[in-house]
């Protein structure tokens, strides 16, 4: 057997979107060069679990695990479950019922909802049927953007924990100028989205510095750094300059109408120019990464920093770009929230989108398409997440279950192998652990 | 001379350069004493008072006019800068010295910031600032345990949260604080037999481990908040609390007594673990063990210690200790269970680890040192001082920075600290 072809369909499996489609001349599923059925190839891959089929088992694992966690905390399930033995089969039927509500529930919340096309072809609105896919756009927008930061980071073999803090660094330097600063129409836009950038940037570079003159340690920097960021932007809205007028608790004034990022497909969806901002990026990262010198540094010095010294190369300006355009990436997703969906600061604009972005960079395997997807299935989850909540009255805190179980079942390709009994073989795409000193 | 001893030299004394900047430090602080806390004070004078209501023996408010005391300070902090910069002082010196520039850092801020107001309840504010240290040493301690032997824990703030929540839900039910103290800490545990299986067994990288736990829990104990704790308030989350023990004889004591006597069992606890960690990892056969597992997992393997079971062990011990410290957060303090309600106290346990250089005493020290500022930033707030508590609430973190990047002695992980370990 050819290890090259395996290695090969390997390959194809594990580039987003690709699946068996080749088009490299032997044509699509007739065979490959020895002969060998490709649909025989595709099996093996699958049987030895590479990334694709690791990644795909950890969310359907994860599904399972919260469906469990959701039956057995539901009230009327807990009372089917009392009454086992009087009535066996109830008890499995509202478990299902209240697992599979709360799935579809989220499905039609993020995705399409059976409902509004329905109701849709009856005369009622068409933009109904794309609400849900607008709020998972919506919701994956800073994801995307704070997880290419921490993806990047990651290529340079930085860890960046400090998304949140970027993140706030870019929101209060866009958010300013949106509300303090009085500029025609597309300039305004433009130069706040430029100022989230710069926001986020300056605490990236902060720490690039840090690391690359002294060494310190960029997981523990940014860390502090994000509480730091937090209590500033909390003393800066109880100044005078940032608070809004008439307004006891902190909140600054609504960003200029010439500031937001503008809607894409009408006033009624949320989606907005935020989202090919992040697209653009990711463009631009995978650009940056394969395409350029600075990205072959990067790469260089992320696999193999005294490798890198010794080819001439210097890990610490390395240390200290990445870092800038990293911060700077997290900084847009800053700008992406003051300016295309809450259009205020307040002390808690970053929510959770720091520990978020790291989720999101691991399940793209820190590539920027991948990080794309896993940002798009966050977002949707998010989405539908907060549907799911409306009407089922189950928590949206489920969501965050899911997503750190889909993270932690993909970390670990050797347990989703134990698990689905499948054949060993070498790590795929297994994260290589550092300690403190790494 | 031998190379012995010029290495046990080479370790006493610091750089010349490094040396200087520290003294520039301590003048630079003298200097803030003296011009901005001493210039810029509000007439009037700042009042400490020492005796709490109800005490046995009262002690004299001590009353400081800011002029003299702040200025008096400074120059001594400015003096004893230039000693530290002319003179090669031991480490004992160097340390004494630093110490005091530091404490008169603090009393000249406290004199400028209570200058003219109300009163500044200075035994209150210590025994704040011990109570609320109690999650961070903990955390801290439970740190120590594991990165000593090899595992690095950024998880502790998921397991005080998990903590906090088994703590309050279990003695909120059964109507036992014990049961509910004992069921913190296995709630602690639990996170670290996930962190265990996926550091040790699965050798997932322990820094992304640690996040992603903190997030699984943040997830699970919001989730159950919502689905069983706000519908069931009165059953699952409405816990009594600790009350507070005053140690006969011990507890009299002015001023020592209501800050280190007077307090709920979990600061006892918490005094013990510490003593039992120093001890523990540094004097007797199993810390020695532990330490070599952490620095040199090869050469503890060739002598037959088993790694991969000292690891567990640590991780597991470490998790108990974070969950107590979970538990104080509920049963030890306000009681009821709120979303979220470790607020990053975790990772203020691991800067002070870090801070205190993977030693225990250091950690509980840093801790404490936390403790203080978070304290000081609460009292000012009530007091209306000049200086905006959110910036108070930043040195912490900052101090942290500065540590790291090596300006005030940098620390040295254990030298095995995240690496998994693979038997040959």
């Amino acid at each position: 057997m050819s290890e090259a072809i395996r290695a090969d369909v390997r390959a194809d499996v594990s580039a987003p979107g690709g699946g068996a489609t080749r088009g490299d001349g032997t044509g699509a599923g007739s065979g490959s060069d020895d002969g060998r059925p490709v649909a025989k190839a595709i099996l093996d891959a699958v049987l030895e679990g590479n990334s694709v089929v690791v990644t795909v088992l950890a969310i359907f694992s994860a599904v399972v695990v919260g469906g469990l966690l959701i039956a057995f905390t539901d009230p009327p399930v807990l009372h089917a479950w009392g009454q086992l033995f009087s009535n066996p089969g109830n008890a499995f039927v509202q478990a299902w019922d209240a697992a599979s509500g709360a799935y579809s529930a989220m499905f039609e919340s993020a995705i399409i909802n059976p409902h509004a096309v329905a109701a849709a072809f009856h005369g009622g609105s068409v933009t109904a049927v794309f609400n849900p896919l607008s709020e998972t756009a919506v919701n994956a927008t800073p994801l995307i953007l704070a997880g290419l930061s921490v993806a990047l980071a990651f290529r340079a073999g930085l860890f960046n924990i400090g998304a949140a803090g970027q993140f706030i660094g870019g929101a209060m330097i866009a958010g300013w100028i949106g509300f303090a600063v009085n500029l025609p129409v597309v300039i305004h836009v433009v130069v706040a989205v430029i100022g989230g950038f710069v926001g986020g940037a300056i605490v990236g570079w902060f720490v690039g510095f840090l690391k690359a003159r002294t060494g310190a340690h960029e997981v523990i920097v940014t860390i502090m750094l994000n509480y730091v960021m937090e209590f500033l932007i909390l003393y800066l809205l109880g100044l005078t300059v940032f608070r809004q007028k008439g307004r006891p608790d902190p909140i600054s004034p609504p960003v200029a109408g010439n500031a937001t990022l503008p809607h894409l497909f009408g006033s009624v969806l949320r989606v907005n120019a935020g989202f090919l901002v992040a697209l653009a990026a990711a463009a631009a990262v995978w650009w940056l990464l394969e395409r350029t010198t600075i990205g072959f540094q990067l790469r260089t010095v992320g696999s193999n920093s005294k490798a890198a010294r010794s080819a001439g190369m210097s890990p610490e300006s390395t240390w200290i770009v990445v870092m800038l355009i990293a911060g700077g990436l997290a900084g847009l997703a800053g700008s992406a929230v003051v300016q295309g969906t809450d259009f205020v600061l307040t002390p808690q604009i970053y929510g959770t989108y720091g520990f978020d972005a790291i989720t999101v960079a691991l399940l793209g395997r820190a590539k920027p398409g991948g990080t794309v997807l896993a940002s798009l299935l966050f977002g949707a989850l998010h989405a539908g997440g907060i549907g799911m909540q409306a009407q089922t009255q189950i928590p949206v805190d489920i969501v965050t279950v899911l997503q750190s179980l889909i993270v932690l079942f993909v970390a670990a390709p050797p347990l989703m192998r134990e698990v689905f009994r499948l054949r060993s073989t070498r790590a795929a795409g297994q994260l290589e652990a550092r300690g403190w000193s790494g | 001379m031998s190379i012995q001893t010029a290495v046990l030299t080479a370790r006493r004394s610091i750089t010349v350069e490094r040396r200087h900047v520290l003294a520039g430090l301590l003048v630079f602080l003298g200097l803030i004493d003296a011009l901005v806390f001493g210039y810029l004070a509000s007439k009037g004078d700042a009042v400490f008072t020492f005796t709490l209501t109800g005490a046995k023996v009262n002690v004299p408010n001590l009353v400081l006019a800011p002029g003299p005391v702040d200025e008096g300070l400074g120059a001594l902090s400015v003096l004893l800068g230039i000693v530290y910069a002319t003179f090669d002082l031991a480490r004992v010196p160097r340390r004494l010295i630093a110490a005091t520039c530091l404490v008169g850092f603090v009393v000249s801020f406290l004199v400028w910031s209570d200058a003219g107001r109300i009163p500044l309840p200075f035994v209150s504010l210590l025994a704040t600032t011990m109570s609320s240290s109690i999650p961070l040493m903990l955390g801290a301690l439970a740190g120590c345990l594991c990165e000593r032997s090899g595992v690095i824990n950024v998880a502790i703030e998921g397991q005080l949260l998990l903590g906090a929540f088994g703590a309050a839900v279990v003695a909120s039910a059964f109507g036992n604080l014990w049961l509910g103290l004992i069921t913190g800490a296995l709630c602690g545990g639990l996170i670290a037999l996930l962190l265990g299986a996926f550091a040790i067994r699965y050798r997932v990288d322990q820094i992304v481990l640690g996040i992603v736990l903190n997030v699984f829990a943040s997830g699970l104990t919001g989730y159950l908040y919502d689905a069983a704790l706000v519908p069931y308030e009165n059953r699952l989350n409405s816990p009594q609390t600790f009350n507070p023990i005053k140690i006969p004889l011990l507890g009299d004591i002015p001023i020592l007594g209501p800050v280190l006597f007077d307090s709920t069992v979990f600061l006892y606890i918490t005094y013990i673990v510490i003593a039992l960690v120093q001890v523990g990892l540094f004097s007797t056969r199993w810390g020695l063990r532990v330490r070599a597992v952490g620095e040199h997992p090869e050469a503890a393997d060739t002598v037959g210690i088993n790694v991969l079971a000292t690891r567990w062990r640590n991780v597991i011990l470490g998790g108990l200790v974070a969950g107590i410290g979970g538990a104080y957060l509920t049963i030890g303090s306000v009681g009821s269970f709120g979303k979220d309600m470790s607020s990053g106290q975790g990772f203020i346990a691991l800067a002070a680890m870090i801070f205190g250089r993977w030693t225990p005493l250091g950690a509980v020290g840093a801790a404490l040192l936390f403790g203080f500022t978070t304290a000081v930033a609460n009292v000012l707030g009530t007091l209306g001082a000049p200086i905006p508590s959110d910036i108070l609430l930043m040195l912490p973190y900052v101090a942290t920075i500065v540590a790291v990047a090596g300006l005030v002695g940098r620390g040295r992980p254990p030298k095995a600290d995240g690496q998994p370990y693979v038997k040959a």
